[in-house]
């Protein structure tokens, strides 16, 4: 069953975040994904940032900058943000791991070209910003409270999507081999 | 055209290509610890498939929080051995016999030439040291793997990275591993194997390349590999004399896998290490690189020497050589954590751990333990640490506390002077 991706998306403007900054290795010894929520982003430092604020909490959708998820292959990263209701990071690109757990868990890491992701953060001052994923039309809605902003074009790679419409690639794999 | 190491591998392990350019590999190792393991087998357990493809080539380990801290670590050891047990995994490392995985298995001969690798944790790239394609994955690569014995990548590009030149004294493996991720940057790697060839690689003990392939995930890189050759073959011997009448015999076989000649590259890096100095790291990223006499003042209060990169016996040799006769300075902690039990009694056998105990340090038992903050040297906030591990993320080493990242001989000396320390202005 596939996941819904698109809602408010929060701006975390930097490259590099790690999966140490999403969730960090402390919670590691939780044993359920729920455990997880209220951790989510802890160790992030970025001017601006609350991890306990209203911005991450009403928040479906992040959209960050280069090498998003490096460091870490725990997967729960992708979980802390699945409990809390963030099935869609959009960046301008992912570390490899990272990536592959998101699709794994049939979540969605898109990414954009540079000048796209540039598009995105200036549209972030102009109000509430929030998004809406067309994965068939391979298009990327923006609106600004409220309003039709942007409309952005996506490529996903056909495994990647194939692990999306599988509901994961325990799914997948466990009907295809 | 001509293959690479990494290309004959997945043809040799070709299970099925769903779409092009995604391929799905069988596996000869499936490596499990304690934190990432848990969640998969629960999973499993919930899907009704609580079993495993084939528990012979199934390996686990209880390493990262040892022996448990809490009911909570606790119980993901309990969840990982009764699971062993149940599953008759015999490959099943607990207290007494265990320690951090990318030592261990090695240690065990449980990776050769040619293998297909994965665990649930990223820096599973360390056994590409013996010519296989290692790679971290998540829980439900995992998860995966366990259950059918497969797991999915991308075609792999190649980045060749030639090392040549003969390292000056006091610099070390880690110090080239540093100038790779230096000059790859954090992502220059990403969803591209790393291929270390050269002069200084080709002179390079397994212990040696272990480290260098250990940070390979620094740069972002899926898996980092050398060519297996007579090294290998003789670190190996002990595991193969079954199977080969001789090393040479052994070595030959090992060719076969190697990238050929008219191979295609993504990228070709050359470096040359015969003026490298000794390095470490200022800030939060690991491509954050710098002589360690360019850095200035920068008080230490612990010195870290253990984990996946560095806690082998050589590393403990080669800290106990400048530990020697020596004391850590003032209000200054230091800590070294064998990686393995193995490795913890030939320390002992040579002496090693007295000079490190002489010198003011507390011996750990083997495991993952402070590298990432979990125990056994978690830092306060401001707390500085000179650390042979392998991430300086904020945050990694505990909340507020910064990590320089340096070889074993570097925290020694650092340690000795209480602030980062180029290894070669030590007098004695």
């Amino acid at each position: 069953m596939m996941k819904p991706f698109g809602g408010n998306i929060i701006f975390l403007d930097r490259s590099d975040i790690n999966t140490d900054e999403i969730i960090p290795a402390k919670y590691l010894t939780e044993v359920t994904k729920q455990a997880l929520a209220p951790y989510l982003l802890e160790d992030l430092k970025l001017d601006g940032f609350d991890p306990k604020g209203e911005a991450l909490k009403t928040a479906q959708v992040i959209v960050t900058r280069e090498n998003f998820g490096c460091g870490s292959s725990r997967e729960h990263a992708p979980w802390a943000l699945e409990v809390n209701g963030i099935n869609l990071v959009i960046a301008q690109g992912f570390a490899r791991i990272f990536r592959q757990n998101m699709f794994n868990c049939g979540m969605m890491a898109l990414e954009l070209p540079a000048a796209d992701i540039d598009a995105l953060f200036a549209l972030s001052s102009q109000g509430t910003v929030s998004c809406d994923l067309d994965l068939p039309q391979r298009t990327l809605a923006i609106e600004v409270d409220g309003k039709p902003a942007q409309t952005f074009s996506f490529h996903i790679e056909p495994f990647d999507e194939a692990l999306v419409c599988a509901g994961g690639w325990v799914y997948y794999a466990n009907t295809h081999y | 055209m001509g293959k690479t190491i990494v290309q004959k591998i997945f043809d040799a392990h070709h299970r099925d290509e769903p779409f092009v350019g995604t391929r799905v590999l069988n596996l000869d190792v499936v490596m499990c610890h304690e934190i990432t393991t848990p969640v998969a087998i629960a999973d499993l357990e919930t899907r009704g498939l609580d079993k495993v493809f084939d528990a012979s080539k199934i390996k686990a380990v209880v390493d990262h929080v040892t022996p448990s801290k809490d009911t909570k670590s606790a119980t993901q050891a309990k969840i990982l051995r009764e699971w062993a047990q149940r599953q008759n995994i015999d490959d099943f490392f607990d207290i007494g016999a265990n320690g951090v995985c990318h030592v261990l298995f090695p240690e065990k001969g449980f990776i050769r030439p040619g293998y297909t690798v994965i665990m649930g944790d990223s820096h599973t790239c360390t056994h590409g040291a013996f010519g296989a394609f290692a790679a971290g994955v998540g829980t439900t690569d995992l998860e995966v793997g366990i259950l059918k014995g497969v797991c999915a990548f991308r075609e792999p590009k190649t980045i060749r990275v030639n090392i040549n030149g003969a390292l000056p004294p006091m610099v070390f493996a880690k110090d080239v591993a540093l100038e790779v991720v230096r000059q790859l940057t954090v992502n220059g790697a990403t969803d591209r194997v790393i291929e270390y060839g050269g002069s200084t690689v080709d002179a390079m003990t397994m212990e040696e390349r272990m480290t260098l392939c250990n940070m390979a995930i620094e740069a972002g890189g899926t898996s980092g590999l050398c060519m297996p050759d007579a090294t290998t073959a003789d670190y190996l011997w002990p595991f193969i004399n079954g199977d080969y009448d001789s090393k040479e015999a052994a070595t030959a076989d090992f060719a076969k896998w190697w990238s050929d000649p008219d191979a295609t590259y993504d990228r070709v890096l050359n470096i040359d290490v015969s003026a490298l100095e000794p390095l470490t790291t200022l800030g939060y990223k690991p491509d954050q690189v710098h002589p360690i006499r360019e850095v200035g003042d920068v008080p230490i209060n612990q010195v870290y020497i253990g984990s996946c990169t560095n806690g082998r016996i050589s590393d403990l040799r080669e800290a106990a050589a400048v530990a020697k006769g020596t004391r850590l300075a003032p209000g200054v902690r230091g800590i070294v954590s064998p990686a393995t039990p193995k490795i913890f009694q030939q320390a002992l056998k040579e002496g090693l751990l007295e000079i490190l105990m002489d010198a003011g340090y507390c011996i750990t038992n083997p495991t993952c333990g402070a590298c990432l903050g979990m125990s056994n040297g978690v830092l306060a906030p401001d707390e500085v640490c000179a650390a042979t591990t392998n991430r300086n993320f904020n945050g990694r080493m505990g909340k507020g506390g910064m990590v320089h990242l340096m070889s074993p001989a570097s925290a020694v000396a650092s340690g000795i002077a209480g602030r980062l320390t180029d290894p070669r202005s030590i007098n004695k």
